[in-house]
């Protein structure tokens, strides 16, 4: 049941991208969002870290990057 | 058509032309807050970053210094070397349940045995491991508004080897405001427990009896799926959205979880063997995970809102939701405090059982790993970052993370044991970046 409803993942993907064409601004409005700290994967070194604590004591792993394997932790 | 987009263009150009001067005469009026160093194309970047983890109870404490490169080899291209050693020591719940009486238990390189006072939770204080990875990446341009990207990946410690390649695509549209991603990654993992693996439910033997053993090394393959799309709100915020998939298939079980059998008062069951009566847990061996993700990030004079919300979902019956919150808080000098909230909360496993019972059937799964039981986790830290007169920045974070766990059933004798209790663990980090 739970999983029927990934079916709508289509659905939303698609209104996702058609709702992203109206969003946006030019070129010389990204002064702000390209700032390094605005970036998101700012800080890969913390979030890796902070995955690999995560996947170690916690059952789901993932989502933000790839879930991966990668030690017998515990 | 073509002429508009040159206009476009040559106003851009301009814009950032004037940015740039306004910048330069910023940074010159005020020299306390130093830019970010800019990567020109042949040049290295460095970023070191050192991790210290104490959990409570004397159980596990790592310390895990991290060295990456990056070296910008053209306009958009790059190639990327990370180092992580990870070094850990303590104790670990076993999963098997408290008593009033000692428990005896052998250690699971089959060499030693161990002690656990009545009325104590379980722990195997067996853990001390070193763990070096490896990780390469290199991005390149396909086209002007596609990029891709290659790594791989090798971790090995003692009784265990992960390696893994990926492979990604991204491509910019609608005025590169829209990111489409689209990765996959395969990993491939060898335990080889010193003792060897235990065979799933096989009893717990005394030391020097290497019955319930397999030989060799188990295996495991994991083909992950990422896709995503990043898009441009306004000015000042940006989302990110990302579906994953990841299937697993092979060795799962943690070949160090046990499970207790109990008889019908609470009481560890009295089989006649000289070791406390527990089995090796035996876990599904494939294992389907799906993922959904959500980001925004926006700023906000100066500083940054960064919020996200992860929802997971697997065939081992495991949901759960994770919320992430930090928010950058910018001075005067251009150094910062990031405050950090992190909730977590999962369902149990299917086969998730806190032990077992002797007068009652076995079932063709079970695990007492803590981890697959239903809990809450908060993390609250704070970061501060300061930049160098140099551009080289240095970051400190000192967080703390709880897991409350909820108690399962118990009936009799076992009520006078707590099977999951609360835990936590101080997290300090340094980073630099040069």
């Amino acid at each position: 049941m739970k999983h029927k409803s990934l079916l709508l993942l289509p659905i939303l993907g698609f209104s996702v991208l058609s709702g992203c064409s109206t969003m946006g601004v030019n070129a010389w409005e990204k002064d702000l969002l390209a700032k390094p700290e605005m970036a998101l994967d700012e800080q890969p070194l913390t979030d890796a870290l902070d995955d690999h604590i995560y996947f170690s004591k916690e059952a789901s792993s993932g989502g933000r990057a790839y879930a991966g394997g990668g030690c017998g932790c515990n | 058509m073509k002429k508009n987009l040159l206009l476009k263009s040559a106003l851009a150009t301009a814009t950032m032309t004037l940015i740039a001067g306004a910048a330069n005469a910023e940074e010159e009026q005020n020299k306390t807050a130093p830019a970010s160093k800019e990567q020109a194309i042949g040049d290295w970047k460095f970023d070191a970053a050192f991790l210290f983890y104490s959990e409570s109870d004397s159980r596990v404490s790592a310390i895990e210094p991290v060295f990456n490169a990056n070296k910008r080899l053209d306009e958009d291209e790059y190639l990327n070397l990370k180092l992580t050693v990870d070094s850990l020591t303590g104790a670990s719940p076993s999963g098997a349940v408290g008593s009033d009486q000692p428990l005896t238990f052998t250690r699971p390189s089959g060499n030693a045995s161990y002690t656990v006072n009545a009325n104590e939770h379980p722990l195997d204080d067996t853990f001390k491991d070193t763990r070096v990875a490896l990780a390469t990446n290199w991005t390149f341009p396909v086209s002007e508004t596609t990029k891709a990207g290659l790594g791989a990946n090798i971790s090995k410690e003692y009784d265990y080897l992960s390696a893994s390649v990926n492979g990604n695509i991204s491509y910019d549209f609608n005025n590169r405001n829209s990111t489409l991603f689209a990765g996959l990654s395969y990993a491939f993992d060898s335990i080889d427990p010193v003792g060897g693996a235990p065979i799933a439910f096989g009893r717990m033997q005394p030391v020097g009896d290497p019955q319930n053993k397999l030989s060799g090394s188990q295996d495991k393959d994991t083909l992950d799926l990422l896709l995503g799309i990043t898009q441009v709100i306004d000015r000042e915020s940006l989302f990110q959205f990302n579906y994953s998939y990841s299937m697993s298939d092979g060795y799962h079980n943690d070949p160090y979880k046990v499970l207790s059998v109990l008889d019908d008062q609470g009481n560890y069951f009295d089989d006649g063997i000289p070791v406390a009566n527990v089995l090796f847990e035996s876990r599904p061996d494939e294992r389907t995970k799906h993922g959904l993700f959500g980001r925004y990030k926006r700023f906000i004079d100066g500083d940054i809102l960064d919020a996200s919300y992860r929802y997971m979902t697997d065939d081992w019956e495991i949901d759960s939701h994770t919320v992430d919150l930090k928010y950058r808080f910018t001075l005067d000098n251009g150094d910062y405090w990031q405050p950090h909230v992190r909730y977590y909360t999962q369902t149990q496993a299917d086969f998730y059982q806190p032990y077992l019972r002797q007068d009652q059937a076995l079932p063709q799964f079970a695990s007492a790993d803590y981890r697959l039981a239903e809990y809450d986790a908060i993390t609250v830290g704070l970061e501060y970052g300061m930049k160098t007169a140099a551009g080289n920045q240095w970051r400190f974070s000192l967080e703390m993370y709880n897991q409350t766990p909820t108690e399962p059933e118990k009936y009799g004798a076992l009520q006078q044991q707590t099977l999951l209790p609360d835990w936590n663990a101080v997290m300090f980090r340094v980073n630099y970046s040069f």
